[in-house]
């Protein structure tokens, strides 16, 4: 793991030398497609892919050669008619479920859809007590004064 | 020499810190009517502090103008070669130099808040001052210990390694500062909110104290977190302005948690109710403060395994997190049955509308403090998983949305309980244009779901947000009624930014030669020339851009590819033509092997909506703190002139006036 880590470093440390003299590295990481609605499709899913070598930033925010790689796979894709869902999967698939933001119900993320249906309930108990009780008692008070 | 000198200020500090926290503590046990002996030295000891702690400050920030190398904080994160403008920011772009800043305004509302604050009761102030001290010194003993930011090298080194290019911006020269002193503001809401509850004086007296700090803490965080949006979507080359990124979920849980305790302190104030919710909320916004603080400052962001490998310094704040959290909500859990619910209300009143909307911040908070930690939280496992936009906007807009409808409302409901039927016009009209904006959008165009709900909440929330001036003389609405119709007006225009940069953008990426022209909304974009330029610290290619908006003169604009040397770094200086109705973003990436050049394109409609919504919200906190300043201020010269009458009357020998039946 931490020699993962030290690989990044080091490849993040060599990216601006590297960055200037380079072409980007396919003909998609920085161009778009000429059909709007697909463009759109592949903007939509590139947003909710994470750039594996930049601390929280997705592939289309990103300048990381890795960035412009995937990118180029996103459109290209898209291009061959592949779905953005597909897409998606055969990412996950390469490079595990950190790739994408939009986790899916798993047996490692159940908890990230089933705590906010918890806090749903507590707003409706918390709502419920602190205000559907009160007119009963204000009638009360009423009644007393 | 300097720098032992800051270091010594500190240890005094810390040493005052000790004294503050027994002495404040002794006042508790002074019989009623006396005065504990011990309990004198908690103010000036306050007031001393502060100055050392800032006096600590003020010697790190000259070792950094002078770039001094033998420091090691500076040998590692400064630069002679940089301009002195981002020498002194430097100051706090590193940890230990930003924990001074720190500490340095911890205790520096500390003593501002035992200089002036003379309104609560002796036990209350010694209780608040106490627990003030209790958390200072936790964070000194975190700095001497764990991260001495007056470390001297053995030899000076001959340079130092120099600052992230991406910090050497003025947006990130403010908005550190301006964000901590939101934090460290809302730990004088947490020590007074502690020492309400200990002294039981939890009342309308002791909100109109807490206000003025929660208000500006919460004034400070909003400009805070507006400035590193602004930054993020100007410095990071790609238009976007909010990620959900941990660092920036770490500012917005605050400022959620600030939101909903300042609408609490106000109802506290005004109507003695909502006793409890504000204690909790006092709590949970510093917590939210601390914990914002260990997110950034542990290194725990970077990985969890680096952290886990030198786990001092994350170890330390956790253990901090561990003690003030925990010990506030033992005490609240222990007192808070103690404390009388407060006068009781309708459901359909503004208290019940406050109620509702602070128990839907409260929830988005949790919905982000889930999103963030969770991924942490496996990670420690060896399962990485990412949470993202695709989770925290549907989550979030769950409860968000509810929220900004009963916000439309709320400000038009009538303290106490009032009546559906008395809002008939103005219900109607909300609905309407809620549904009218909708519509009308979704005629023109398919767009996502959320920026069509945002742009109708948006217009209703603007009307609704004035509604409340509706039939007043504008001459006699108090200043703070200002603040908040200005605050949530605010609200909606940035809401009506969001939802058009979220509907409307247009994107165009393409390789140009020079000389060569693409088309972007209404505008002709022109590659003029690229040219080679060289700063200070860096050098640069630098496009010459001429745009001409639908035929009329070109406008220059120049993005510049920047590559620093120390640290080797390189960055994209995107250029901005800002119009009214949105902004024009420019960036120029690298050259590909044909010749042409990389250029990137946005039209961002209405995007400047968003920061100055931001600014609009500020601005109304600012006005209500006038507001109730000025109001304080009449009603101490009133009695002041009241008590001089009565003792001229009482020196006469007069018989007291007796009053009419």
């Amino acid at each position: 793991m931490i020699r993962w880590w030290l690989a990044l470093v080091l490849a993040l440390a060599a990216l601006p030398l590297a960055a200037q003299d380079t072409m980007p590295p396919a003909p998609y990481a920085y161009n778009q497609l000429s059909d709007p609605k697909l463009e759109a499709e592949a903007s939509a899913l590139m947003h909710t892919l994470r750039c594996l070598k930049c601390q929280s930033q997705s592939i289309a925010d990103s300048d990381a050669p890795m960035a412009g790689d995937m990118r180029h796979q996103v459109r290209s894709r898209i291009l061959a008619g592949e779905s953005p869902e597909q897409i998606r999967s055969w990412l996950i698939a390469r490079y595990g479920d950190y790739v994408s933001y939009e986790p899916e119900v798993s047996s490692t993320t159940w908890p990230l859809f089933a705590i906010p249906v918890l806090v749903i309930l507590i707003v409706a108990g918390v709502l419920l007590r602190r205000l559907g009780r009160r007119r009963s008692d204000d009638d009360n008070a009423g009644e007393a004064a | 020499m300097i720098p032992e000198i800051g270091l010594a200020a500190l240890w005094l500090a810390a040493a005052l810190a000790v004294l503050q926290m027994v002495s404040g503590a002794a006042s508790l046990r002074a019989a009623p009517g006396e005065v504990n002996p011990l309990a004198i030295y908690a103010r000036p000891a306050a007031i001393v502090q502060a100055f050392l702690a800032v006096l600590a400050f003020a010697t790190l920030l000259y070792s950094f103008a002078v770039t001094d190398l033998s420091l090691k904080l500076v040998a590692s994160n400064s630069h002679s070669m940089k301009p002195l403008i981002y020498k002194l920011t430097g100051t706090w772009g590193n940890h230990e130099g930003s924990m001074l800043l720190w500490v340095g305004v911890l205790a520096a509302s500390g003593g501002l808040l035992s200089a002036f604050e003379k309104r609560l009761p002796d036990r209350t102030m010694g209780a608040t001052l106490a627990v003030q001290g209790f958390v200072a010194l936790g964070f000194y003993a975190f700095l001497l210990l764990a991260s001495n930011p007056f470390e001297r090298l053995p030899v000076a080194a001959a340079e130092g390694s120099g600052l992230n290019p991406l910090l050497q911006d003025i947006g990130l020269a403010i908005h550190p500062p301006t964000l901590y002193a939101g934090y460290v503001g809302l730990s004088v809401a947490f020590s007074l909110a502690m020492g309400a509850l200990l002294t039981r004086e939890v009342n309308p007296a002791f909100a109109r104290v807490m206000r003025p700090w929660v208000l500006g803490a919460w004034v400070l965080l909003t400009l805070g977190i507006t400035a590193g949006s602004y930054w993020a979507y100007y410095e990071l080359g790609w238009g976007g302005w909010w990620f959900w990124d941990p660092v920036e979920n770490a500012s917005l849980m605050p400022w959620l948690a600030a939101t909903a305790l300042m609408h609490s302190v106000s109802v506290l104030a005004a109507r003695d109710a909502l006793r409890t919710w504000t204690i909790m909320l006092g709590v949970l916004a510093f917590s939210m403060s601390m914990l914002g603080t260990f997110l950034v400052r542990s290194g725990v962001l970077t990985s969890v395994h680096a952290f886990a490998v030198d786990p001092e310094r994350g170890a330390f704040i956790l253990g901090l997190l561990g003690i003030y959290i925990g010990g506030a909500f033992t005490i609240f859990a222990l007192r808070a049955g103690a404390v009388a619910e407060g006068k009781r209300f309708a459901a359909l009143s503004r208290e019940g509308a406050l109620v509702f909307n602070n128990v839907m911040l409260s929830a988005i908070l949790a919905i982000v403090l889930l999103g963030t930690l969770y991924p942490l939280l496996t990670e420690a496992f060896d399962v990485r998983v990412s949470v993202g936009p695709p989770y925290f906007n549907p989550a979030s807009a769950i409860f968000a949305i509810p929220m900004l409808l009963v916000m439309a409302v709320g400000p038009l409901l009538r303290w106490k309980s009032d009546k559906p039927a008395r809002l008939q016009f103005e219900l109607a009209l909300i609905a309407a244009l809620v549904i009218g904006v909708i519509a009308l959008v979704s005629f023109f165009g398919q767009y996502p779901l959320l920026p069509l709900l945002g742009l109708g909440l948006a217009a209703a929330l603007a009307v609704a947000a004035v509604l409340p001036l509706k039939g007043r003389k504008l001459t006699r609405v108090p200043v703070a009624t200002w603040g908040m119709v200005i605050a949530h007006f605010g609200i909606a225009v940035s809401l009506f930014g969001m939802a058009c940069e979220g509907a409307f953008s247009e994107e165009r990426l393409a390789a140009v030669a020079v000389g060569g022209t693409e088309q972007i909304d209404d505008f002709k974009v022109t590659l003029d020339s690229v040219m080679p330029i060289a700063g200070p610290n860096w050098t640069a290619m630098q496009a010459q851009l001429s745009v001409s908006d639908n035929g009329a003169a070109p406008v220059i604009l120049d993005p510049q590819a920047r590559t620093f040397w120390s640290p080797p770094q390189s960055t994209s200086e995107s250029a901005l033509l800002t119009k009214w109705d949105g902004q024009l973003y420019a960036v120029i990436g690298n050259q590909a092997e044909d010749g042409r050049w990389q250029i990137r394109l946005w039209w961002k409609p209405f995007v400047t909506f968003i920061w100055y919504g931001g600014i609009l919200v500020a601005l109304g906190g600012v006005l209500a703190i006038a507001g109730r300043v000025r109001v304080d201020v009449k009603r101490r010269v009133a009695s002041a002139k009241g008590a001089r009458r009565r003792a001229d009357v009482e020196a006469l020998g007069a018989p007291a006036p007796v009053p009419a039946e």
